[in-house]
């Protein structure tokens, strides 16, 4: 092969395979990636079973309730609308009624949301940054009080 | 403890930093003068201009830390990151646990490595190395700004508060002490790659001589990077009481991309410096890296993200890095369009050749480097176009980047068996042949040792054994190993250049971390459940009882610690402890997770709720081969330790030959 040659089948390699990448992204970007919503959106645009979505809202006080083989079940409310959370696992460190919570799952046949995640950030007033965004909007939530 | 003994030494601290502007302003202006002017005595003004500006840095950088070590509550920054309780480790450690902390860390750290360029690089022709410590100083003089006007670590509050606001408790832990310093030791270090890299486009010439000055600033940066990568992965997994070692948070992808492209750097360098092919992709790649080393500390430091790393909540520093990053990126970018076709293209080259199996290297890890950048972004351009909220998962990573990796890998082992120019690819897979052989036999062993697992699984095992063998065949070949008597071939295999060495470490410490990915993926085991005392849950091969909660008291902590009793066919082999701790100072609560090693593998207890009667959630994993992941992060980071020491690139040759050179000739102002 000649120089021009050579470097033609580096660039068509090279090509072909970023175009392989591309749509190696395209593809992963239509499947794996969640929308975040919060429990009113929910209610006036249901998503459907098995969508994997993560939600957001504070925690319901009083709501929070461990049932058997280390389930959780609590809700998950922004003023507007409440969701029932299920949950098998740790909870997080700072987790607590009345505080901001993001939860990743599924609605499952039963209705219910079926949580596989759920995150409570390491601060003592933090609010995950889509729920505070949200309920400062709608006026539910002020922002930080302490300090 | 009290606050305010000493006022002096803490204002100490923010004159050395304002002088050290106006010395990094001159070194950037001064030098580069010289370079148009052809004035050696200008141009020598960037080495001393460099050493002062460390010492300086260095001098405010001891100031900040001596404030936190006697709990000086008149500075803002301690009263807000420090508690006079803490132990003194995390006192130290907590200076860089913080926002403005962690900048000085940063300036600290950049001017190091403008000083060690200036004090190892006499070697250099005196118009490239005035241009690179100019550059430097450029960088430097951007973050002095930032930090004196938004990040002043220096600031008082009166009245003195008697006690301070505690540390961040997740960061009271050694990693926390080392992590910082060596990431920041590898990202900042790529910023002399970069002002190599715009010294050479503002001179228009590059040659091989050029990468074989930057390979080792490379080299020295990469191996820090990894260490510290290596050592972040291991401090979430055990801090966070998750059980992840790598979560494709932003924070992570961070220091990951720089990573990447680094990697991608190191082997075209090696092209350029061998060949003299790939200069204006290698200087191009030098501008990249630093570039996402910026846009990390964008990323990471202005609070665009929520994360627990993001401390910063103040927009005004968001839009000043933003301002940092726009100009360099955009600055050495233009730059390159202008200049680069200037630059002569290099030799010729074979696609089945070494040259062309580093080219394959580049091509993906740059492209495998977008698909993290995409992800990583995608979800902050989509919110700020359309409002929507989306996260990218480890789901999307996995499908790209994941999938992007296994022609990689595959590939490694042939790259070092291709000569240079025109290689051999049938021979280079018929010495393969018996690496690859054994690969698939210890797969099928393992395969078979787990009774389980789709034929997928052993041909990753496989992949992870043969990038080992190919390792170590690439130095069997090479000494002439079964070729000839051992006695020829010994004092050939111990004769061998350190890089070889260096590379063999390298690649084969690369499969030991896909080893352990890949046996924590298909093989970890999971259970979580409720225990009452005296329950016993089984998990690879160990019964794990617990043995109930005792309340322990820590230094600046409380404890509920549970009890884990360890035993093998009945036999009691260990005990492992996981606590629920909170921190008193800033009632934190935190998980402590109970971690057990076993050979290379890890049964990790992590502590849950207190359910009724007595009985607590717990979460049980067993992590077959999890030690592998880090270990090989070591063995590739001792890798670029040993390439290091190969004589071609040796730091200290260069020194030797300055000492050659000072003593022929009086050197004026370098003198310190």
């Amino acid at each position: 092969m000649n120089r021009k040659q050579k470097r033609l089948t580096v660039i068509a390699g090279g090509v072909g395979f970023i175009a392989v990448a591309v749509l190696l992204v395209l593809f992963a970007l239509s499947r794996s990636v969640s929308y975040f919503y919060m429990p009113s959106d929910l209610a006036e645009k249901p998503v459907g079973e098995g969508t994997r979505i993560r939600l957001g809202g504070l925690v319901e006080v009083g709501s929070i309730k461990r049932v058997e083989n280390s389930n959780v079940l609590f809700t998950v409310t922004d003023g507007a609308g409440a969701v029932e959370v299920r949950y098998a696992g740790i909870l997080p460190d700072l987790f607590r009624e009345g505080q901001g919570v993001v939860t990743e799952g599924r609605f499952g046949r039963d209705g219910a949301f079926h949580a596989d995640t759920v995150l409570a950030k390491h601060d003592e007033n933090y609010m995950p940054k889509e729920v505070a965004d949200r309920l400062k909007e709608d006026g539910v939530w002020e922002g930080e009080t302490s300090q | 403890m009290g606050g305010g003994d000493e006022p002096v030494t803490v204002e100490l601290g923010l004159f050395s930093l304002i002088l050290a502007l106006a010395v990094a302003s001159v070194t950037f202006v001064v030098p580069a003068i010289g370079v148009r002017r052809n004035n050696p005595q200008l141009m020598s003004v960037a080495v001393s201009g460099t050493l002062t500006l460390f010492a300086l840095v260095a001098t405010s950088f001891g100031v900040l830390i001596r404030s936190h070590l006697v709990s000086d509550f008149s500075v803002r920054n301690v009263w807000e990151n420090s508690h006079s309780l803490m132990p003194l480790i995390y006192k130290f450690s907590g200076v860089w646990g913080n926002h403005e902390g962690s900048m000085m860390l940063w300036l600290l750290i950049l001017t190091l490595f403008s000083a060690l360029v200036a004090a190892f690089s006499r070697n250099l022709p005196d118009d490239l190395r005035a241009n690179v410590l100019s550059i430097q100083a450029l960088i430097a003089t951007a973050f002095l700004f930032f930090i004196l006007f938004t990040s002043n670590p220096f600031l008082r509050i009166f009245p003195v508060p008697g006690e301070g606001q505690d540390l961040n408790p997740i960061l009271q832990d050694f990693g926390l002490a080392i992590h910082p310093p060596l990431l920041y030791l590898g990202y900042v270090g790529f910023s002399v790659c970069f002002s190599f890299a715009v010294a050479a486009l503002i001179s228009g010439r590059i040659d091989a001589a050029w990468a074989l000055w930057v390979r080792p600033w490379a080299l020295l940066a990469w191996l820090f990077l990894t260490a510290g990568i290596a050592m972040g992965s291991y401090w979430a997994y055990y801090e966070l009481g998750w059980g992840g070692w790598w979560f494709w948070d932003p924070v992570e992808n961070a220091s990951f991309m720089p990573w990447l492209a680094g990697t991608a750097l190191l082997h075209s360098a090696l092209v350029m410096e061998k060949r003299e092919a790939l200069k204006i992709w290698t200087v191009l790649l030098s501008i990249l890296t630093f570039s996402l080393s910026l846009l990390g500390t964008f990323l990471v430091r202005s609070g665009v993200l929520t994360s627990v790393h993001a401390f910063a909540t103040d927009p005004t520093r968001g839009i000043f890095i933003l301002a940092i990053l726009a100009f360099f990126v955009g600055g050495s970018l233009a730059l390159f369009a202008f200049r680069a076709p200037l630059l002569r293209a290099g030799g010729l080259f074979s696609p089945i050749s070494r040259e062309g199996a580093l080219v394959f290297n580049n091509l993906i890890l740059t492209v495998a480097t977008g698909t993290v950048l995409t992800g990583t972004l995608y979800p902050l351009v989509l919110e700020t176009l359309t409002g929507d909220k989306i996260s990218v998962g480890p789901p999307f990573f996995n499908m790209t980047f994941g999938v992007l990796m296994i022609p990689l890998l595959l590939a490694v082992p042939f790259g070092p068996m291709l000569s240079w120019k025109r290689g051999d690819l049938k021979a280079a897979g018929e010495r393969l042949m018996v690496a690859a052989a054994l690969a698939l036999v210890l797969a099928a062993g393992f395969i078979y040792y787990h009774s389980r697992g789709p034929v997928l699984a052993g041909l990753a095992i496989a992949l992870a054994f043969f990038l080992m063998f190919g390792a170590a065949s690439d130095l069997w070949f090479r000494s002439g190993f079964g070729r000839m008597p051992l006695a020829r071939a010994w004092p050939r295999f111990v004769g061998l250049p350190r890089s070889a060495f260096g590379t063999a470490l390298a690649h084969f410490g690369l499969g030991v971390t896909v080893l352990g990915i890949v046996a924590v993926s298909l093989y970890e085991t999971e259970a979580v459940l409720e225990m009452a005392p005296g329950m016993s849950v089984d998990a690879g091969g160990y019964t794990v009882t617990f043995d109930g909660i005792t309340p322990v008291r820590g230094a600046n902590y409380v404890d509920e610690r549970g009890t884990f009793l360890i035993t093998r066919d009945g036999r009691p082999v260990t005990e492992s402890f996981s606590a629920k701790r909170v921190y008193l100072a800033s009632n934190m609560p935190t998980t402590e997770a109970g971690i057990s090693t076993f050979g290379l593998s890890q049964l990790y207890v992590s502590l849950g709720d207190e359910r009724a009667d007595g009985a607590w959630v717990v979460r049980v994993w067993w992590k077959p081969f999890i030690l592998c992941i880090w270990l090989g992060g070591v063995a590739m980071a001792l890798g670029g330790v040993v390439s290091l020491t190969d004589r071609r690139l040796r730091v200290g040759a260069p020194e030797r030959s300055r000492k050659r050179r000072m003593d022929a000739t009086a050197h004026a102002g370098a003198a310190e």
